[in-house]
């Protein structure tokens, strides 16, 4: 109860500050979301500005646009700003705004720790994309820094590459604790577990996996830097290292955390779905358990990333079945997603619109997911544009455009307006058939041979390649419009009511749009 | 109030420890990697031990075919090859064979050689007496040097394996040897 009065008694009596120390000093949870989500949007553009350098170069064979060693660098960048700049950060930020709100708190538990997490985001990156214009180049071993590409032969920027990862590391770490503190300490009085919205469950499991597998990521790197320059060899085969370890170690990361990219996106449409199918979510307590299916699977399939490394067949069996193992958790969602909207009084506003084509275009995705676990036909598959449709199929209309449900639904919550409907459906549109017109070719091209991260290639898979590129450029120019109507929607607009939308649910859609600075001050009785 | 502060000091501490055993689990995976590759003998790391004490064989004449390979990391300019590239070997028999090195450069220089089996399930049944493999080897400007291998067929290796394939891939450890050297810890091992 002294939890309650004393919230209750500093809670009123300051607004947000003037000026720029607001969004510096400030201890506020949907400042700091906003300054996640802006990150993360800023991030994105500068990765899909890579992505088009990738697919201009790749419109026609022969080097036209940018020399190899650049096109490396590129897909190198691209592939690290996505995935810890833009889609990480914008989970967070997401989860900054709507946690508090969804259990019923007042604020994040940590909020100051909150402040450094965000504020460390800006200068890792900065870091990492000034190595762009150093002597030798930015990083342009892959994303996934493979030694000794990354040691032996890295430029010599690898080592601001290093601590920049580091520094993410940290950020999400703590951005991790700060969760799950919130979670499992603030929840309203009556707001017990399996009450909670599935958002808030499917981070809670992602935060876990956070704690568990960004530390093995800060120690691969920091055997990296070791490995540079003071003389050790982990994965230097000379002094009694391995580079296969490196893969071991990396993978071990690796999986987690495509899982931490997708866990929280399950909890986005988990939420909007029932709201336009006008139904409560079908099966919420296999959802729970499903999402925690995959993220304790995840810590034992990563070698299925290395199939061709060499393994002996029983660790590619074992890895193969495991793999394919998590389909049936991820089948469950699905099923359960399609069972909510069936005979729902379905509309399709923005934010369905992209949870709905979440639903189908992930599916694909785990569809090739599942024949590139089959070890004997990944050997054909393994590093080539397969993959590439793969693992695009999976973040782009699966993580990305979670993310971008999430903010045209939650966007009239946030700023108390409307945005502007037909041009959300406009962005949709072509952001969906953008997708496809740029990743639905790679599979074929991928069956056909082309490997990955080449900068020419050969002249059969051409009009491939040039409808990809095609796609690519009409979906990088949708999200201008993406922007637009975000900027549009935060400077007026049709005021939005309190319950925004007709079917929606939860403690979020209790308070005002928008929110007051500091929102349940008193916690709110949850049945 | 203060219950509330004290149940986040307990989750903070107990999620910073999680992370920092997961960052020792990180690195404690080095020496796991290798105890797990050695214990079921994947990844075709050869043991370095000698054969079991008093080794009944089996079947006198069962003969399997031992090639030998020699591959130079990149940059390596040694002159590396075996002295005979094909041998046929008897279950249980000592075999005596060399890798020829020579060192073309003007300088010093000195290089490891890190062996590997195919199949990798034949592994744990090559046994090594003695390898080359074993030590670092230095070699002067303009050297040439013979290196001994002495190793032995188990008796429990696996019928169907006919032929095994052990290569030795020569490393320059110049750089390591040195800086190892400088700061006087133990000379680099496999």
């Amino acid at each position: 109860m002294s939890t309650l009065e004393q919230t209750a008694s500093t809670g009123h009596h300051h607004g947000p500050a003037k000026g720029i120390t607001r969004w510096l000093y400030t201890t506020n949870h949907k400042d700091i979301g906003t300054m996640y989500l802006i990150f993360s949007l800023v991030m994105f553009m500068v990765g899909g500005c890579m992505a088009l350098t990738i697919r201009a170069e790749l419109f026609q064979p022969g080097l036209q646009l940018i020399q190899p060693e650049f096109f490396n660098q590129m897909t190198t960048m691209h592939g690290l700003i996505m995935v810890f700049g833009a889609v990480m950060p914008a989970f967070v930020g997401l989860a900054n705004w709507m946690v508090p709100m969804m259990v019923g708190a007042p604020d994040m538990a940590l909020p100051r720790m909150n402040n450094w997490s965000f504020w460390i985001l800006p200068f890792a990156f900065s870091m990492m994309l000034m190595t762009l214009f150093m002597e030798g180049g930015g990083p342009n071993f892959g994303w996934t820094f493979y030694a000794p590409l990354s040691t032996t032969y890295a430029p010599p920027s690898v080592t601001f590459f290093i601590f920049a990862v580091h520094m993410m590391g940290i950020s999400s770490i703590m951005g991790a604790i700060n969760i799950i503190a919130t979670i499992f300490n603030l929840r309203a009085p009556g707001m017990t577990f399996m009450k909670m919205p599935l958002f808030v469950w499917t981070w809670l499991i992602t935060a876990f996996l956070l704690i568990a597998v960004m530390p093995v990521l800060a120690g691969v790197v920091t055997m990296m830097l070791m490995d540079i320059h003071f003389g050790t060899s982990f994965f230097n085969a000379a002094g009694g290292g391995d580079p296969v370890l490196f893969q071991h170690v990396f993978w071990f990361f690796g999986h987690p955390e495509v899982y931490i990219m997708i866990l929280p996106a399950f909890g986005i449409v988990s939420e909007i779905i029932p709201t336009f199918a006008r139904k409560k979510l079908f099966g919420y307590t296999s959802m729970v358990y499903a999402t925690s299916s995959i993220a304790i699977l995840s810590f034992i399939v990563w070698a299925h990333h290395m199939f061709t490394v060499g393994m002996p067949l029983i660790g590619e069996l074992f890895f193969m079945f495991t793999t394919m193992l998590i389909a049936v958790p991820t089948g469950v969602k699905v099923f359960n997603w399609i069972a909510t909207m069936f005979r729902g009084s379905m509309t399709f506003e923005t934010p369905m619109l992209f949870a709905v084509a979440f639903v189908v275009l992930f599916t694909i995705g785990g569809f090739s997911g599942l024949m590139l676990a089959i070890a004997p036909v990944d050997f054909q598959y393994h590093d080539t544009y397969f993959v590439v449709a793969h693992f695009h199929y999976v973040l782009v209309p699966g993580a990305i455009f979670s993310i971008m449900a999430a903010t045209y639904y939650w966007l009239p919550k946030w700023t108390g307006n409307m945005y502007n409907e037909s041009m959300g459906k406009l962005h949709f549109w072509l952001s969906f058939i953008g997708v496809n017109i740029t990743f639905f070719p790679m599979h074929f091209i991928g069956l056909a041979g082309m490997p990955r991260r080449i900068p020419d290639y050969a002249l059969q898979f051409a009009d491939f390649n040039m409808v990809a590129s095609v796609g690519a450029f009409l979906f990088g120019f949708a999200q201008l419009l993406f922007i637009y109507n975000i900027v549009c929607c935060a400077r007026g607009g049709k005021k939005a009511t309190d319950r925004v939308w007709e079917g929606s649910h939860g403690l979020e859609w209790t308070l005002p749009s928008p929110p007051p600075y500091h929102s349940f001050t008193q916690p709110p009785k949850v049945d | 109030m203060a219950e509330q502060t004290s149940s986040h000091r307990r989750l903070i501490i107990r999620l910073t420890l999680s992370c920092v055993l997961m960052f020792g689990f990180g690195f404690a995976l080095v020496p796991l990697y290798d105890v797990f590759c050695q214990v079921t003998g994947l990844n075709g790391k050869v043991l370095n031990n000698g054969p079991l004490q008093e080794t009944v064989v089996s079947d006198v004449n069962r003969r399997v075919k031992v090639q030998l390979i020699a591959v130079n990391n990149g940059g390596m300019p040694w002159g590396f090859r075996p002295s005979e590239s094909s041998l046929e070997v008897h279950i249980g028999e000592m075999k005596q064979t060399a890798y020829v090195a020579t060192n073309p450069t003007d300088r010093f220089m000195v290089a490891q050689a890190v062996p590997s089996v195919a199949p990798a399930e034949a592994a744990q049944y090559l046994r090594k007496v003695n390898c080359f493999c074993f030590d670092r080897q230095p070699l002067n400007a303009k050297e040439q040097r013979e290196m001994p291998l002495l190793f032995v067929l188990d008796d429990e290796l696996p019928v169907h394996i006919k032929t095994i394939t052990l290569s030795y891939t020569l490393f320059d450890i110049t750089p390591e040897d040195a800086l190892a050297a400088a700061s006087g810890s133990e000379e680099v091992q496999l």
